[in-house]
């Protein structure tokens, strides 16, 4: 592997079993993601464009292959090695936010430092940092019922980089937003992504926000390709 | 400690329901702490009986008397200290609604057998001068407002005068504390000599005996000597420990002890079962965030400790709530006014109850807190 290559991806499958049926969704995929890279994923509904997602996170795991990010065999880790590789390098943006609705915004972000060792005056630094840096250092103290929908993806973004992970997994991050709300937040995901150097991977539908992206891959049927497939 | 908030946040979720629950709780331990303290008076002197006494009394009943004459017949038996005699009074001040046992007992030998009853050597004194002297437990003498110099009027039952009365008049001139906190206080002896002069009939016999034995481990063999010493008599024996026998005298009114603990198990199982159906509910009602939780990296054990803490916490709440309310009832004092010889709840059941709450905490917690544990995080977050 490319030393460059921060995720790599060898003959992946996944199966799903419903009842006694089996579902293939991936089948012997490859990829490589090189190293600050913002991938967006492309593919109809059922592709296999969020199991991808879920793999290389950590999330879940093949049931074939190899998924290796920062030259780290991931579907190898224990649950919890993995549960603790995850908080160390992945961040996770999802398209409902997936807030806590009983903490405020500051302690929303914090979320991920409880598992760290910082102490509590540190971790409130670091999530007020992260706030800031999203653009909500004035709404700290709200609640998410209190924020507007890019309010709250942005309050998740923060939450996804206040560890500094080395990989940030976006799945549909502008779906459940307007245009403008939605803009913004691919405008912050960019900047991320060149201001900070994080390896960015996006699902989407939306041909706008794949154009954000460095480059597009597209997943049909369980297979990968540059092209859009009809 | 850091987890703590985003255990006390969660139960702010559904206010009324987690305030519902607690409540439950609550008063599931005010009943375990009033009832506690009932029990506890029922079983009034078992807990602080000697170990080294035994209760002789009539094989037939406690109704039947012995004669005063197997005292000393008692006292020769090998590992035998001691013995006195007690006899049930039965008499009724002003109401019968004002119950308290008076027993005509021998001082001397009272103060030997009885080292827990604490009584000043004034007082001592002056009961063995006044022939028509009481000494009282300060808990009755509390009850009734007495004070030392108070001339009693007792309508006996059971036992009456060679004049032909039934009303007795004893004073008032000593007083007893309890050495321990579980000694009964309510207690009321009349000097025997007294008794058996003025008694009509029954002259020289007893209720019963109390025992002192050298060594408690021999208490089997004592009483079985005992026993034999007066079988195939007029008037054979049963000899026990003071425990059993108190026991069993409580146990006239009926096992107060079952029905409580039945009282006390079938509201625990209720509230557990409350407790539970709020504990299912709230991890059922956030599947997904459990998900984005194990999506940070919390450890299936991490979100199994959560959903545990939050079920400790409501029921630790509501427990400590119900706990402290009960010691607040019962320090307000004995429900029957008085006719309890000892009302509180022992540290002992405190602790108990500390106990209970955190198992109940468990048992109600456990089963959704492994259905958080097994989530899939890639199935939870597709619902």
């Amino acid at each position: 592997m490319n030393d460059s290559h921060l995720v790599k991806v060898s003959g992946v499958d996944k199966v799903f079993k419903r009842g006694s049926e089996e579902v293939h969704v991936l089948g012997g995929l490859d990829l490589e993601i090189p190293n600050g890279d913002f991938l967006a994923l492309m593919g109809p509904s059922g592709s296999g464009k969020s199991t991808l997602l879920n793999l290389i996170g950590g999330l879940d795991r093949p049931s074939e292959g190899k998924v290796e990010v920062g030259g780290k065999r991931i579907d190898k880790l224990s649950d919890r090695k993995l549960a603790g590789w995850r908080a160390r390098h992945v961040g996770l943006v999802f398209q409902f936010y997936n807030l806590m609705p009983v903490l405020n915004a500051q302690k929303n972000v914090e979320l991920p430092l409880l598992l760290t060792k910082l102490s509590k005056a540190e971790r409130k630094k670091r999530a007020a940092l992260a706030l800031d840096i999203v653009g909500l250092s004035h709404r700290t103290g709200h609640y998410p019922r209190q924020l507007s929908g890019g309010e709250q993806q942005r309050t998740g973004i923060a939450r996804a980089i206040v560890t500094d992970p080395t990989l940030l997994l976006c799945d549909e991050p502008t779906g459940d937003l307007d245009r403008k709300s939605g803009d913004e937040i691919l405008d912050l995901l960019q900047a991320l992504n060149k201001e900070q150097g994080k390896t960015i991977i996006m699902v989407t539908h939306d041909i706008h926000a794949a154009a954000r992206a460095k480059r597009t891959l597209h997943l049909n049927k369980g297979q990968l390709s540059t092209e859009a497939v009809d | 400690m850091k987890y703590l908030y985003l255990i006390f946040s969660s139960l702010k979720r559904k206010k009324l329901r987690t305030g519902l629950t607690i409540l439950s709780i609550m008063v599931a331990f005010i009943l375990f702490g009033y009832l506690t303290a009932i029990r506890q008076a029922f079983d009034a002197g078992i807990e602080v009986a000697g170990a080294d006494r035994l209760i002789v009394r009539h094989k037939v009943s406690l109704v039947q008397l012995l004669p005063q004459s197997y005292e000393d017949k008692i006292e020769r038996i090998d590992g035998v200290d001691n013995a006195t005699h007690s006899t049930w009074f039965g008499g009724i001040y002003q109401e019968s609604k004002n119950f308290f046992a008076q027993m005509p007992i021998v001082p001397e030998e009272l103060f030997d057998m009885y080292p827990e009853f604490v009584i000043s050597d004034e007082h001592k004194a002056a009961w063995l001068e006044t022939r028509s002297g009481v000494l009282v437990g300060r808990g009755l003498m509390d009850r009734f407002d007495w004070k030392v110099g108070d001339r009693i009027p007792i309508n006996a039952t059971i036992w009456g005068k060679k004049d032909g009365g039934r009303t007795w008049e004893f004073d008032l001139v000593a007083v007893y504390d309890g050495a321990e906190k579980g000694t009964d206080t309510s207690q009321f002896f009349i000097r025997y000599d007294f008794f058996d002069e003025t008694r009509a009939n029954g002259q020289g016999l007893v209720g019963w005996y109390t025992v002192r034995i050298a060594d408690p481990e021999r208490a089997a063999e004592v009483a079985a000597a005992i026993d034999a010493e007066f079988a195939n008599s007029a008037q054979e024996t049963k000899a026990e420990p003071e425990g059993a026998f108190i026991q069993g005298f409580a146990n006239q009114i009926g096992n107060i002890g079952f029905i409580i603990m039945s009282i006390m198990s079938a509201v625990f199982f209720t509230i557990l079962l409350v407790a539970g159906n709020t504990m299912a509910y709230t991890v059922r009602e956030r599947t997904n965030e459990l998900a984005v939780l194990k999506a940070i990296g919390f450890t299936d054990r991490g979100v199994l400790g959560l959903v545990l803490g939050e079920s400790l916490a409501i029921t630790f709440v509501g427990g400590v709530l119900g706990l402290g309310h009960a010691w607040l009832l019962v320090s307000m004092g004995d429900p029957t006014d008085g006719s309890f010889p000892v009302f509180y709840l022992p540290t002992f059941d405190l602790f108990l109850g500390l106990i209970l709450i955190v198992a109940m905490a468990f048992i109600a917690g456990i089963v959704p807190a492994l259905q958080a544990q097994k989530l899939q995080i890639a199935d939870a977050l597709r619902r």
